[in-house]
Order: structure tokens, then C-alpha cells, then sequence
């Protein structure tokens, strides 16, 4: 089991790795002369010389690649083009924020997907069960906006106006100073990635209930409680795992439309802006940040994948 | 066997009816009763409704079944009967596992893969409050675990169920059933995919304990062999029907239905009779004598199958095996395994599970690994792999897989699937290939209406004609039949090996006949070879090794085939 | 040949079920909106898509004006249909490119399936949105590169199912049959292998399109996809959210197109996948959305 996950670990750091590379790589896009293009076309030759020595785009590509990813690793993320400040800085306040939206969501979703799921898998073909399915078809279906822009016309305008449709803390006061702000975004975000959870966990749900393990434990006339808290539950826990986390990276790239919508001073709303402003180190921070989330999320899943699995887990144990 | 003698019914189903929730009948009014110690066989084919007869007697009803009417009487030693469908769930529950329990087909599926198996033997215990402390409880599942012949000791239960073998898990399923000292045990096909060795074991335990504890018995099978060896009573159960009910001896000896004969004439038999659904015997089993099939050696000629003898034929071998050897990493699949298939000659290779007998004819094949050792066609050695051998070779070795189900591409019609190896391996032209694919399909009694069909739409025993249809349609020298029966019906299996045997007299093709079951030797065989653990241990005319076996195991082999 | 005695009963038993139906009436709806609205809209109200209309934000026509004086309602009708157009071409890019590699890693094995995954999993490790974001950050806001970044990033995703529903099919009798009758690789791919992944691929189709018309419509809303003056659903958002509690229109309207094209498709797409699986029950699982997002 442990070189397994070893394995899967040295599979993880590849993948960054590579991550990494084609972040460098994206650079090399630019059209023309990346400073021109960054400064506009008004500016001073003077003005491109300093960015060019700023970015050390005359150094050749292999030792700027290498100057940037030992910047990454000693937390020197480079400079901001727009703001003139280290990439580090404009990112600190704005990394708690986005995580306040993230685990919100990602502990609502996840329990409430759960518990969905499983109710749905136990009433199976009954009223309840349609419902649900139904209901997480339809959003399912939905982009991230389209769900912020009907939560914000139903709760924040005039329908039922219950809760801000923007972010009302002013720069710099932290955004949990002020809840209420909260709650669109995280419903938002929460809506979006329940209903997988929801399907998948009564997918496989129901799947454990048809299995002969289970169909056994009730022959041997065990209480139902204990068939399914014994017997169905730790065999779904594996493969909602997976979809559990590759939801909650999603939520990491749904974030950036969610903040842009409610104004929200998070890392979504600063890759917006960088894009705009075709700020390149911060694009490329960003874009790092959000990958590594998503790889690190990954392998805490297949790892917690691996260590459900009596069969791999036995093997230390033999 | 004769029943025990007793007047009350431990279990009694009476006029039992279960539909499917969109109303079609899956039990049509299934009566039967057993008594104290008695075993009573509910035999039938897929589908008959076997299995929801069996759960029925736990109150349970898979998905998508509900229960129309009748009652399944229980009644335990002294105490009043118990009306098991109608109580309610709290004590339905409490009968299960302890008054009435369940052996599932299946046991790797049944068994929890995340518990031990001491864990899931003490559950039961546990949950219906057997023995008095964990100390006594523990001290039952040492004991049960001994009664089904498994170490007892600590270790041993605190396995999972992956770590054990499939005849292990199986007696861990009986002795979780037996553990709380049921009145009653449902058996459903317990021992399918078992070994014969270990299902006569199985077998054994089954009958010690239901005669030591007097317990009833409702055995699932579609095995009659198996009921010859273990039950007292039969039903015979067809589309959701008892079709014929009587003692064992009565049952298969002298039976009264059609369907019951059909069924009892189809199973094979080690002495060549039965497996065949029209005329009784293929040829006097018997009357090759022994002393001269093997005073000819190695020629096939006596072998009764290989009646209209093939001359000169029969002493050149058109297939041939030499110094075969495969191994994945340290385990060896195939030790120096040698062959030879002669013209018109059927060879049986008979092994059980892991024996090599799937490697071997994927080696010949061309599917196989790379392997030490040569195969060769007509003296002329093949390469390993398909894509080294020439048209002309592969036309020459064809090969008809297990499973029909699998075997023919779902998307094709059966004649698209029938035409494929001649378009790739002749140069016959549209018409010419059309005229071979209706003759072949009329060869094996394929209706050819059935020819612009997809598989999907036959059955399973038209499905394996058209398997073979496609292995004769470019006229090969060998063909290679690997199990094509073990994923039939009985009655299907029959009319295949009848048909096998027409197509060998109507066309000489020489055979390499792969299976596990060596009841079916005397009827499509002239010569055996039976491989264990990768070796040919033992080879011979069918005669020769059926009689006079010289090795332990094909001793052992016909020892543990349950005969009729 | 193969294909067609069988697609029919796939896409029939898909369309019988009850919510093919809800989703095909859907989608036919918003795509007859988007398809004939440039065209009609001009002519039912008088105005085009950028000429001006009126005061900005005013109640006028039948949906009042944007807050540049634009007539909403005639740039709603003409503002799907890039949007479709791009999901379309992003959706059959990412599926084609996606089942070939994922048919070919999973028939092969062997390095070069490791190396097809491999590569994937380094472009699964972005969020789609987010490798967009990258690729516009650097190139700018161009219709081909949303085009070619969406259907980029589709096809890792499409590949991880083609791949595995080609694995389990690798290995069947029929396949092997077809190996020992000399047939060559690409014909057991293209004969043997893909009309028996067919229902998978439909799939992921119906998925991927949903989800194209998301992002394409998101990145359009962020100002970074469909750019000014093109009347356009996701853009229109964006304009007219600031005016939402006066002239609801300008969002209304494109919101509620949007929704109703993506539950039609989703819809589909789930019928799709019951047939496939070979229930009729609404409520089965998609084989293919736990490899989503």
C-alpha cells in the first residue's frame, strides 16, 4: 500500500512539474515582443528596454524557465505589471478570501450532497428519489452565473431582498467582517457542484445496496442500521471520494466566475483583472495556485481511495 | 437416499406467485415441502425462477419483485409454524440467519470484501444473541469453521475474504449459515464454479450437516448429477412452474414430464450415454473393449465418437504441440506441454481452473504470450503471434470461444460476423462468400432467417451455432473449442455437442476439444490429454484413461464427477 | 455499415424516454431563437443590434434598451447565435480528438498509453476555465483560440472515458476473433471497437456541448470571450447587470436562454445515457460525469 502511495506521489509531482512547464510555456505566446505588448504601443523604447531587463526576457528560454520556477519555490512569484508590487503581496489578502468561499461551500456541498444522495439511493423509484434526480439534472445543467444572476434576482432584488448581490466590505477590511456578504457567493458555489455529489453518491449508493454483500447482511437478519452503516457505507466512501474532490478543485475555477459576479475581492477576481490587463506574472501565479490545489485534492482523494480498499490495505497488513 | 420418515414440514411453500413490478408472473403458484433432514432439489435452467423460490423462503424478494400470493409456512422444532411472509419485518428479520438461512451462489460477492471473516460469522451470532458471552460466541465460530473443514484458529479468522480461495469462501458462507443451528437452509447453486474436487467437499459438508442437525435442506441447482448425489426429494421447476415433484429415484429415473426428461437425457454421462437430446446413445459405449484401444497405441480409430473410421488419416497429426512452455514472471503457466491432433481426430485437453488449459489454446491460436516450444500446422511451424501467420495458416486453425455472448461483435448481423474471416483470409468475391456464409448457416441448423439478426436477438445456444459457423465457414483443418458448453443451458449443451459430432462425421475436421467436464469425454472425444498445473499428466484413447487412469488425480478426477 | 443497424435503436430508446422529450422541445426552442433571430429580429422590431433605440435603460419596445440607448430585444435575438456556433465547433473538436486518443490509448497499452495519459492528466490538473484564462491571458480575447482552448481541454476529459470503455471491450472474444482473422489495427478500431463505444461517445457529446455553451457563454460574461459591439447572451449579462432591478430585460432574457438551451441539452444527454445503460429510469447515473468537470 505505501509504495502505492509513493507511486501515486511521485505520479502527483510529475504531473506539477510538467504543470509548471506549460505555464512557463504559455508566455512564449505572447505575440511579437511580450513588453510592447504588455506596455501598449505608445510606449518608449526606453520603457521596453527596462521590462525586457525587468522580466529577463533576454536571457535565453531554459534560464529564464529556471529563474521563474526557483522563484516559485522560494515564494517570489515576480512582480505585478499593473500594480508595480511583488505578485506575493497583491495575492496574501485575497488567497483567505477566496478559502473562506472554497471550504463554505466545499463542507455544505459535500455533507448536503451526502446526505441527498444517500436518501435518494434508500427511496429508490419512489417520489422522493425522482425529485432529486430531476431537480440535480436541471442544475447540474446550469453555468456558475446563470445560478449567481437567479439566486441575485430572487434574494437581492425585489422578489425577496434578503441579502447583498455585492461584496459591501471596502478594501482592505476583511470579508468575513460582514457575513451576510457570504452567502450568495458560497449558495452559489454550493449549488453548483451539489448535484454530482448527489448523483454519484446515490449512484453508487444504490449500486452497494444490489450488491450480494449487502443482500447477504439482510439474509442474515441484521438490523437495518447496521447493514447500511456497516455494510453499504464504507464501500461508497472509495469511489465518491474521486468525484468529491474533482468537484471541490472545480470550485476552484468556478470561483473565479462567482467573485467577478458579486465583486468579490478573492484570487478569481485578480485573474480577471491580470487577463485584462495582461498582467503575465499574475496570470501565471494564479493559474500555479489553482493547479496545485487541484493536484494536491486529487491525491488526498486517491489516497483516501487507496486506504478504503481492504485489498490494497491488506497487503502491509499481511 | 431414501427420506428420512417423518410427518412434519419444517419449511412448506404453498401456491407461492411473485410478479415482476410490470406484471409478468415470475412464480406461477410454487408449492413444495421439506421435512427435518431431508434435502429437496429445486432444479431448473436460467430464468425458470429458481432463485426467487429459494429467497422467498427468507420473506425476500429481489428489486423490482413483488409477491402476489400463497404463503411459505416455518416451522422450527417444537414451536407453533410461523407464517414467514406475513409476520412483520422486526420478526422476519429475527427468523433469518437463525431459524432460516442463506448459502449464496455466489461467495465472493457475498461475502463483505472490508470484514473479516470471523467478524462476519460473529454477526450473526451476535444479532440474533447466540451464546451468552464474546468468549462463548468466539468459541461457536472456531467451532462451525471446524465443521466445514477450515483451520479454526484466530488467524485463520481474521482473514478477508480475498485472501481465501473460491471453495474456501464458499465453506466460510456455509458456516455462517450454520452457525446459529438453522432449522432450514436455502442453498442456491453453492457450488457453480467450484472445481469437482471441491465440490464433492462441499457436497459432503452439506449433507454431515444437515444430518447431523437435522436440518432442512432447499438445494438451487440446474445440476442433476448434483441432485443424483445429494438430494432426497425433487422439483423440477420451468417458467416459474413445478413441473414434476417426486422422490430423487422417481425423479430421475423414471420421469413423467417432457421437460424432465429432456433434462435428464441431456446430461452426460462418464460411460457415454445421455447428452443428446434424440436418440438416446450415440454409439454402444461400451463395445470398444479396452485391451484393444490401447493394443493400438496411439491410433484413434476405436474411440466410439470416431465411428466411420478416417484410414490412413488418422495417422498423420495435423496440429502438433511440442516442448510448449509460457511463464509469467516466476509462475509457470505451461511446462513442456506436448500435443498432437491428427486428421479428423477429436482430442479432449481436460483441466480444471488453472490448469493451463485457456493458455495452451491461445498458444496455438496465435492470442497467446510469447511462449518457449513450437506449434506447428501440418509439419510446418506457426509463428507465436497472428500477425506473423499467413492467411492460408490462419485459415487452417479456427477457433470457437466459451461464451457466445462475447464471441460475436453486438453491432455485426450474425451473417456480417459469419463472412468476416472469409473476407479477410480468402479471395472468394461477394457472391461466392454470400453462397459459403447460407451453406455453413445450414450446416449448423441455423435458421436463416436468423442470418440478418444481431446476436442480441437470439439465444445463447443459436448464438454458439453461429460461433461455429464462423470457425467452419473457410473450411479449416483444426478447430479449436475452448468450454463452448460451460456458458450454456443443459439442454442447450446437449444439442451443441450432438451438432459438434454431426459436423465431425458430415466433415472430417479435426478437433481440439478444451474443457473441465470429462463426463464429456466418451461422447465427443477419441484421445484425452489432461493437463494440471501446466503438465499433460496423463494422455491416452478415451478408453485407456477413463479405464484404467494411471495417474492419481485423473483418479481422483472420476471419483469426485457426480454420476447419475 | 455497422453503424447503422444499430445507431438508430440507441438514439430511438434514447428518445423515448420522457425527459428526450422535455429536452429536445428545450433546446429546439433557444436553438430556433438563436438560428432565426438575426435574421427576424431586425424585421420584428425595427432596429438592428447596434443602432440606437432609445435613451439608455428605458422601458421602450417590447424590452426596453440597454444602457447604450440598444434595443434589447432585437440584440437578444441575435446574440445565440455565436455563441452556439462556437460550443458547436469547441464540442466537436474536443470529442474527435478525445476519442482517438482515448481509442488508441486504450487498444494499445503500453508506452504509448501511458504517454497519451499522462499528458492528459497534466491538462486535466487545470480547471477548464482557468486554462482558458491562461491561453486568452496570453493571446487575447479571439473567437478561433476559445474555439480551439474549449475543445482542447474537452478532449483529455472525453479520452479518459473513450479509453476506458475501449479497455473493456479490447479484450472480448469478438475482438480477438477479429485479430485472428488478420484484421489490421485501424479497421479493428474503426469496425470492431467504435460502433460498440458508440454509446459512451453520445454521451459525452451531450456533455460536453452543455458544457461548452458554459463556458463559452461564462467567458463572454467575463468580458474576456464574445467582445463589444457583437450582441451577444453572456456579454448582455454583463452590460445590463448594473440596470437589473430597472430594465430586468437586458438579463432576463439572455439568462433564461441560456438555462433553458443547457437543461434541454443536459436532459438529452441523461436520456442518452439511460438508454445506453440499458434502463429507462431517469435518475441513473452518467457513466461518464464522474469523470467530469
Amino acid at each position: 500500500m505505501f509504495r502505492l502511495i509513493l507511486r501515486r506521489l511521485a505520479i502527483s509531482v510529475a504531473v506539477l512539474w510538467l504543470v509548471t512547464l506549460l505555464v512557463f510555456v504559455a508566455t512564449l505566446l505572447l505575440p511579437g515582443d511580450p513588453a510592447r505588448a504588455i506596455l501598449g504601443q505608445q510606449a518608449t523604447p526606453e520603457r521596453i528596454a527596462a521590462l525586457n531587463d525587468q522580466l529577463g526576457l533576454d536571457a535565453p528560454v531554459w534560464q529564464r524557465y529556471l529563474d521563474w520556477l526557483g522563484g516559485v519555490f522560494t515564494g517570489d512569484l515576480g512582480t505585478s505589471a499593473a500594480s508595480q508590487g511583488p505578485v506575493t503581496e497583491l495575492l496574501g489578502g485575497r488567497i483567505g478570501a477566496s478559502l473562506v468561499l472554497l471550504v463554505g461551500a466545499a463542507v455544505i456541498s459535500t455533507a448536503g450532497g451526502l446526505a441527498l444522495g444517500t436518501w435518494s439511493a434508500l427511496r429508490r423509484g419512489r417520489a422522493v428519489d425522482h425529485t432529486v434526480s430531476g431537480l440535480s439534472l436541471v442544475v447540474a445543467a446550469l453555468p456558475e452565473f446563470v445560478i449567481g444572476v437567479a439566486l441575485i434576482v430572487v434574494l437581492s432584488t425585489t422578489v425577496l431582498p434578503l441579502f447583498p448581490s455585492v461584496t459591501l466590505a471596502p478594501p482592505g477590511e476583511p470579508v468575513w467582517s460582514q457575513p451576510i456578504q457570504l452567502v450568495l457567493p458560497i449558495l452559489t458555489l454550493t449549488l453548483v457542484v451539489t448535484p454530482y455529489i448527489t448523483r454519484m453518491m446515490r449512484a453508487t449508493m444504490s449500486e452497494v445496496l444490489d450488491s450480494g454483500y449487502v443482500e447477504m447482511a439482510r439474509l442474515k437478519g441484521l438490523p437495518e442500521r447496521v447493514v447500511i452503516t456497516r455494510h453499504a457505507v464504507p464501500h461508497a466512501i472509495g469511489p465518491v471520494a474521486q468525484v468529491i474532490a474533482i468537484q471541490l478543485a472545480w470550485l476552484a475555477g468556478g470561483v473565479v466566475v462567482v467573485e467577478f459576479l458579486f465583486r468579490y475581492p478573492g484570487i478569481g477576481q485578480a485573474l480577471i483583472d491580470a487577463v485584462n490587463n495582461r498582467d503575465v506574472e499574475v496570470v501565471q501565479a494564479i493559474t500555479l495556485l489553482i493547479a496545485g490545489v487541484y493536484i494536491v485534492v486529487n491525491l488526498i482523494a486517491d489516497i483516501v481511495g487507496i486506504m478504503t480498499n481492504p485489498k490494497l490495505r491488506a497487503e502491509v497488513a499481511r | 437416499m431414501t427420506a428420512p420418515a417423518t410427518l412434519t414440514h419444517t419449511l412448506a411453500a404453498r401456491d407461492l406467485r411473485v410478479d415482476t413490478v410490470a406484471g409478468h408472473p415470475v412464480l406461477k403458484g410454487v408449492s413444495y415441502e421439506i421435512a427435518p433432514g431431508e434435502v429437496l432439489a429445486l432444479v431448473g435452467e436460467s430464468g425458470s425462477g429458481k432463485t426467487t423460490a429459494g429467497l422467498a423462503a427468507l420473506g425476500h424478494f429481489r428489486r423490482g419483485l413483488v409477491h402476489t400470493g400463497g404463503a411459505i409456512s416455518l416451522q422450527s422444532g417444537a414451536a407453533d409454524p410461523v407464517s414467514v411472509l406475513d409476520v412483520g419485518d422486526r420478526e422476519r428479520r429475527q427468523l433469518r440467519g437463525s431459524t432460516v438461512a442463506y448459502i449464496p451462489q455466489d461467495p465472493a460477492a457475498s461475502l463483505n470484501p472490508a470484514l473479516r471473516i470471523g467478524k462476519q460469522i460473529g454477526e450473526v451470532l451476535e444479532t440474533h444473541g447466540y451464546g451468552a458471552s464474546d468468549a462463548e460466541r468466539s468459541a461457536r465460530i472456531a467451532e462451525v469453521l471446524a465443521e466445514v473443514g477450515l483451520p479454526d484458529d484466530e488467524s485463520y479468522r481474521r482473514r478477508y475474504p480475498h485472501e481465501l480461495s473460491g471453495g474456501q469462501q464458499q465453506r466460510v458462507g456455509i458456516a455462517m449459515a450454520f452457525a446459529c443451528r438453522p432449522s432450514v437452509v436455502v442453498l442456491d447453486e453453492p457450488t457453480t464454479g467450484l472445481d469437482v474436487t471441491t465440490q464433492t467437499l462441499v457436497l459432503r459438508t452439506v449433507a454431515a450437516l444437515t444430518t447431523e442437525h437435522d436440518t432442512a435442506a432447499l438445494y438451487i441447482t440446474h445440476d442433476l448429477a448434483v441432485v443424483a448425489t445429494i438430494a432426497h426429494r425433487v422439483a423440477v421447476l420451468r417458467n416459474g412452474e413445478v413441473v414434476e415433484y417426486g422422490s430423487a429415484d422417481e425423479v430421475l429415473r423414471s420421469p413423467s414430464h417432457a421437460y424432465t426428461r429432456e433434462l435428464v437425457t441431456a446430461v452426460p454421462h462418464l460411460d457415454g450415454t445421455g447428452a443428446t437430446d434424440t436418440s438416446g446413445s450415440v454409439t454402444s459405449p461400451t463395445s470398444a473393449s479396452p485391451t484393444s484401444a490401447s493394443a493400438s497405441g496411439a491410433s484413434a480409430s476405436d474411440g466410439p465418437a470416431s465411428a466411420g473410421a478416417r484410414g490412413d488419416r488418422g495417422r498423420r497429426p495435423v496440429l502438433s504441440v511440442s516442448g510448449l512452455s509460457v511463464s509469467y514472471g516466476d509462475h509457470h503457466v505451461l511446462r513442456d506441454v506436448s500435443l498432437d491432433v491428427r486428421a479428423g481426430e477429436c482430442v479432449m485437453l481436460l483441466g480444471e481452473s488453472g490448469s493451463g488449459k485457456t493458455t495452451l489454446s491461445q498458444c496455438v491460436a496465435g492470442l497467446g504470450e510469447p511462449h518457449a516450444g513450437t506449434v506447428s500446422l501440418a509439419g510446418a511451424p506457426l509463428a507465436a503471434s497472428t500477425q506473423q501467420r499467413t492467411a492460408e495458416q490462419l485459415r487452417s486453425v479456427q477457433y470457437v470461444f466459451q461464451s457466445p455472448y462475447s464471441s460475436l461483435n453486438p453491432r455485426k448481423t450474425i451473417a456480417q460476423s459469419v463472412e468476416l474471416p472469409l473476407r479477410t483470409l480468402t479471395d472468394l468475391d461477394a457472391a461466392a462468400r454470400r453462397a459459403r456464409v447460407t451453406e455453413t448457416l445450414e450446416r449448423v441448423r441455423l435458421d436463416p432467417a436468423l442470418a440478418e439478426r444481431l446476436p442480441d436477438e437470439l439465444s445463447g445456444g443459436q448464438r454458439q451455432r453461429a460461433a461455429i459457423a464462423r470457425g467452419l465457414v473457410t473450411t479449416p483443418d483444426v478447430l479449436l473449442c475452448d468450454e463452448v458448453t460451460s456458458a450454456l443451458d443443459v439442454s442447450v449443451q446437449a444439442t451443441i455437442i450432438d451438432l459438434l459430432c454431426e459436423l465431425r462425421r458430415e466433415l472430417g475436421t479435426a478437433m481440439l476439444f478444451v474443457t473441465h467436464n470429462i463426463a464429456l469425454a466418451r461422447h465427443v472425444a477419441d484421445r484425452i490429454a489432461v493437463l494440471r498445473g501446466g503438465e499433460v499428466i496423463e494422455s491416452g484413447t478415451v478408453d485407456e484413461v477413463l479405464d484404467f487412469p494411471s495417474h492419481e488425480y485423473t483418479r481422483e478426477l472420476l471419483a469426485n464427477t457426480p454420476r447419475m | 455499415m455497422t453503424a447503422t443497424t444499430t445507431q438508430p435503436t440507441l438514439l430511438r430508446r434514447a428518445l423515448s424516454l420522457p425527459q428526450a422529450k422535455i429536452g429536445l422541445t428545450l433546446t429546439t426552442v433557444v436553438v430556433a431563437v438563436a438560428v432565426l433571430g438575426p435574421w427576424v429580429g431586425p424585421w420584428l422590431t425595427g432596429h438592428d443590434t447596434t443602432g440606437f433605440a432609445g435613451k439608455p435603460f428605458q422601458s421602450g419596445g417590447i424590452a426596453g434598451t440597454d444602457g447604450l440607448g440598444r434595443d434589447v430585444l432585437t440584440r437578444f435575438l441575435a446574440g445565440g447565435l455565436t455563441l452556439l456556433v462556437y460550443a458547436v465547433l469547441a464540442t466537436a473538436l474536443g470529442l474527435v480528438l478525445g476519442a482517438l486518443l482515448g481509442m488508441l490509448a486504450g487498444y494499445s497499452g503500453g508506452w504509448l498509453d501511458s504517454l497519451i495519459m499522462r499528458g492528459s492528466d497534466v491538462l486535466l490538473s487545470f480547471p477548464q476555465l482557468v486554462f482558458a484564462l491562461l491561453a486568452i491571458a496570453m493571446i487575447g480575447p479571439e473567437g478561433w483560440l476559445l474555439v480551439l482552448v474549449i475543445g482542447i481541454t474537452h478532449a483529455p476529459r472525453v479520452a479518459r472515458v473513450a479509453r476506458q470503455s475501449t479497455v473493456a471491450v479490447k479484450d472480448a472474444d469478438f475482438i480477438r476473433a477479429a485479430r485472428m482473422y488478420a484484421m489490421p489495427r485501424r479497421r479493428i478500431l474503426l469496425r470492431e471497437v467504435l460502433p460498440n463505444i458508440t454509446g459512451p461517445l453520445m454521451v459525452e457529446l451531450g456533455l460536453r456541448l452543455t458544457y461548452s455553451i458554459g463556458y463559452v457563454a461564462s467567458l463572454s460574461f467575463l468580458g474576456l470571450g464574445i467582445q463589444p459591439p457583437t450582441a451577444d447572451w453572456g456579454l448582455m449579462i454583463n452590460e445590463n447587470r448594473i440596470a437589473l432591478v430597472v430594465e430586468p430585460w437586458g438579463v432576463l432574457l439572455p439568462v433564461l436562454a441560456i438555462a433553458v438551451l443547457t437543461v434541454g441539452t443536459n436532459l438529452i444527454t441523461d436520456s442518452l445515457a439511460s438508454a445506453a445503460a440499458g434502463t429507462s429510469k431517469s435518475g441513473e447515473p452518467h457513466p461518464a460525469k464522474e469523470a467530469s468537470a
